[in-house]
């Protein structure tokens, strides 16, 4: 039951709640579970809720973790 | 001194509900039929008012089909329960490579249902039918009782003609042939889901909902004999028609992912809701499987009509006695796509 | 699709799967087990097992809650969906788990009983609140992800002074579970379940962190890698299994570092912890009795509680005995062991918990596994493509 999708912010609404968007497609959801969120953060969605932020760096570090897997880890 | 005529009160198209007396076969319904269908369809067949209507047959092989029509909601983006009776109906008779000729509806409304929703429908039916060239020429209405019918129910029938010499049939797949699709894959089921999903989309996702007499005329003038067969993925998608296919003919199949075409609106609300675009119907699209000698010039004809921009070769058929379609994920690893299990259902896992 | 599509990469796929292939030792096995269900799902959908030596294996864990949901359980879910004046809103993958006699969530509705798919916990608290007259039961299923999402429903069910709200809790817990698998005879002393690591859930660990993990690894010398959702994720946390196995090492590693942190989701947890409690006992389909491995409400929070509210008790009962689920999910079994699957058992018709969720060992056999095996017995040149394996 772990189905959650990265989303982008696009506005923040009262009452701890969020538009968020995937590529366009756009839903209301809640952020009572994120503290200090702003319009342009990713978050992982889950169930409606967003679960905890992304971190753009350590996704990048992850991406090249990827690329460089070739090479023995230091 | 003449007798009085009752007046003929107008239908109140704005606020006026259907009831029971319009299916009753008295005046409402005779002016139901008149103000809101015959207005729509607009043609000389259903004019004449009666039971029945008549046409001459040119020699050949003829088709018929029939279907019913129980989408929810009744108006979606892109289309709404009459136009997608008008074009599902033309296009079973188009993927048997036959010219669609004629149309019948039958109505089947709930008592309480809005004039105006109804109007709405019937016009968007006639509009269907008129810019296709199939008229509808024979009809029928029912009325019954609030809770026996979701708003309104459409069922058709169709009749045309097959050119002389092609013969399309299920169960002519053969090792080797080309699998195409005339272009994106899920529009529609993802149109109507998300109505119903309350997503949002900045850029709406249109039904693909259309007629493919056209289209699938292009294709048998350039692939001939080598057409083995065509299918429009509706219910189940994809996947569906394929497995389908795979039993009838008793093939496998053998697919890329990468290319199969998918708009990246659809994809990225088939992960919200948890669904794959394979799944999911389609409704202005056509799979063609044809001998791999004809492929390229099936392709660019498909290519050169304005309903298949996007077609796109996506695969083999192949030897199986499993009858598995197989695909190689965009990722590498492979996978069989199945027929899905129940009801689609958004997932959450 | 950002953070979804570069993860999903063909062409990196190739790259770790290459990586894993050298560094494997040809001499020995390895065995992980994947614990969580969205893994599971990951690895059949993008078809990941194509690309590992064969010498590396992935078993399939119990991380579903939809799979280890007894059937006593369902039957009590559908019993309260028959209660006239109850709507019964459940997550989409609920709907075709077999209960006792083949009833069904989905069969119940369709004898009449008022069962909505929803979404979100948002969704079953509108339901509530536009019925007043209706008393909205929200069947709370899931793993430490879920889990939070059910605690702000009743939070703010309780904020809206809703008195016709109430949840049906079978939340469990993961690192319970992964006890119950490690401590289990046929791991500990049979060896019937060789487990020389663990790939840990993505969200899950979200919000518990990586803190809850480095028992297991101590205590029971097992690596643990926290793995991401998309199939690079899962690829490269194999790397880092095989290279923790090949190092004598039994670490806590983070493969999942863009949204994954030591301690969690902090505010996530309390929420929780404020709402709910661990029960002593509750039974999960296969591994039975899994202490302290399952949720209730707290004192103060009884109204919310529907199995007081409607009184319902759990019924014995029992799964299909042909059924293999239980030893599927403790990975003791195969799907193919099981004499029903594909038989009698199959997604159209499943005979238990496995088949119906898409995370589930069976259904993942079922879409990937025959594929793969059917392959091996025929040799197909032209099917597909041969595995890109021989990369230079």
């Amino acid at each position: 039951m772990c189905l959650a999708i990265p989303v982008l912010v696009t506005e923040l609404l009262p009452d701890d709640m969020a538009k968020v968007s995937l590529d366009g497609v756009t839903k209301v959801v809640s952020t009572a579970l994120v503290e200090d969120l702003k319009v342009g953060d990713y978050v992982v969605l889950h169930v409606g809720y967003a679960l905890s932020k992304i971190d753009p760096e350590e996704a990048a570090r992850t991406l090249e973790l990827f690329a460089s897997a070739g090479e023995p880890v230091q | 001194m003449s007798a009085q005529q009752p007046i003929r009160r107008k239908l109140d198209l704005k606020t006026g509900r259907v009831d029971l007396s319009h299916g009753a076969g008295g005046r409402a319904m005779g002016q139901l039929i008149e103000d809101i269908f015959h207005a729509a369809f607009d043609n000389d067949w259903l004019r004449a008012g009666n039971d029945q209507s008549a046409f001459e047959v040119d020699a050949g092989r003829m088709v018929m089909t029939t279907d019913a029509y129980v989408v929810s909601p009744l108006f979606f983006p892109g289309g709404d329960i009459g136009s997608l009776a008008v074009h599902g109906t033309i296009n079973d008779i188009a993927m048997a490579g036959a010219k669609p000729l004629y149309l019948s509806a039958s109505f089947i409304i709930e008592e309480g249902f809005a004039l105006a929703d109804l109007k709405r429908i019937a016009d968007s039916m006639g509009q269907a039918s008129r810019a296709a060239g199939v008229p509808v020429i024979t009809g029928d209405t029912k009325v019954v009782e609030r809770g026996k019918a979701d708003g309104v129910f459409i069922s058709t029938a169709g009749i045309g003609v097959t050119p002389p010499g092609v013969v399309l049939s299920s169960d002519a797949a053969k090792p080797g042939d080309v699998v195409l699709v005339s272009g994106t894959m899920g529009d529609h089921g993802v149109a109507v889901m998300s109505k119903r999903e309350n997503l949002e989309f900045d850029v709406e996702i249109l039904s693909d909902s259309a007629p493919l007499h056209g289209l699938s005329a292009a294709i048998i003038a350039a692939g001939g004999a080598g057409v083995r067969v065509m299918r429009d993925p509706t219910r189940g998608g994809l996947a569906a028609t394929l497995n389908e296919l795979a039993h009838q003919s008793g093939v496998g199949f053998s697919l890329e992912e990468e290319a199969i075409p998918v708009r990246p609106e659809v994809a990225a609300a088939c992960e919200f809701l948890g669904l794959d675009p394979l799944n999911v119907a389609n409704e202005g699209k056509l799979v063609a499987i044809v001998a791999p000698e004809v492929a390229e010039a099936v392709l660019a004809a498909m290519k050169a009509d304005p309903l298949g921009a996007r077609s796109a070769a996506i695969g083999r058929v192949v030897e199986d006695a499993n009858r598995f379609v197989e695909m190689r994920t965009a990722f590498g690893g492979g996978r069989i796509v199945d027929w899905l299990a129940g009801e689609q259902l958004p997932r959450i896992c | 699709m950002k953070y979804v599509d570069e993860y999903r990469d063909g062409a990196l796929a190739q790259t770790i799967a290459a990586a894993i292939r050298r560094e494997a030792d040809p001499a020995r096995e390895y065995h992980f087990m994947e614990f969580c269900g969205g893994h599971t799902h990951a690895i059949s959908r993008y078809g990941l097992e194509d690309l590992l030596p064969a010498n590396v294996k992935m078993i399939h864990g119990p991380g579903c809650p939809v799979c280890v949901l007894p059937v006593a359980r369902i039957d009590m879910a559908i019993a309260c969906a028959r209660r006239p004046e109850v709507t019964l809103c459940v997550y989409g993958d609920l709907m075709r788990v077999p209960g006792s006699g083949g009833m069904s969530l989905m069969k119940a509705k369709a004898e009449g009983a008022d069962v909505r798919m929803v979404y979100s916990t948002l969704d079953a608290l509108r339901i509530a609140e536009k019925s007043p007259e209706r008393e909205v039961v929200f069947l709370a299923v899931g793993f430490e992800t879920t889990t939070p999402p059910t605690a702000l429903a009743i939070r703010a069910a309780a904020k809206k002074g809703l008195t016709n709200f109430s949840i049906l809790c079978n939340h469990v817990l993961t690192p319970a579970a992964i006890q119950t698998i490690l401590q289990s005879p046929d791991v500990r002393e049979l060896g019937s379940v060789k487990i020389d690591g663990f790939i840990g859930p993505a969200h899950v660990s979200t919000v518990i962190g990586l803190q809850p993990y480095r028992f297991f690894a101590e205590e029971f010398e097992k690596p643990v890698v926290v793995a991401g959702f998309e199939p690079l994720d899962v690829a490269q946390a194999i790397l880092m299994l095989v290279r923790q196995v090949n190092d004598g090492r039994h670490e806590v590693e983070n493969q999942y570092i863009r949204a994954v942190s030591e301690f969690g989701n902090e505010k996530a947890q309390a929420e929780v912890a404020e709402v709910f409690e661990l029960r002593e006992r509750f039974e999960w389909r296969g591994l039975g009795d899994v202490p302290y491995g399952a949720l209730k409400l707290r004192a103060g929070y009884e109204r919310f509680d529907a199995e007081r509210r409607f009184d319902l008790a759990e019924k014995p009962a029992h799964d299909n005995p042909a059924c293999e689920c239980g030893a599927i999910l403790r990975g003791v079994k195969k799907p193919r062991d099981c004499k029903l699957f594909g038989t009698l058992c199959t997604p159209d018709t499943p005979m238990g918990s496995c088949m119906v969720s898409p995370e589930g060992a069976c259904s993942a056999h079922w879409t990937y596994g025959r594929f793969r095996e059917a392959a091996k017995a025929a040799s197909r040149a032209d099917v597909v493509a041969p595995p890109r394996e021989e990369v230079a």
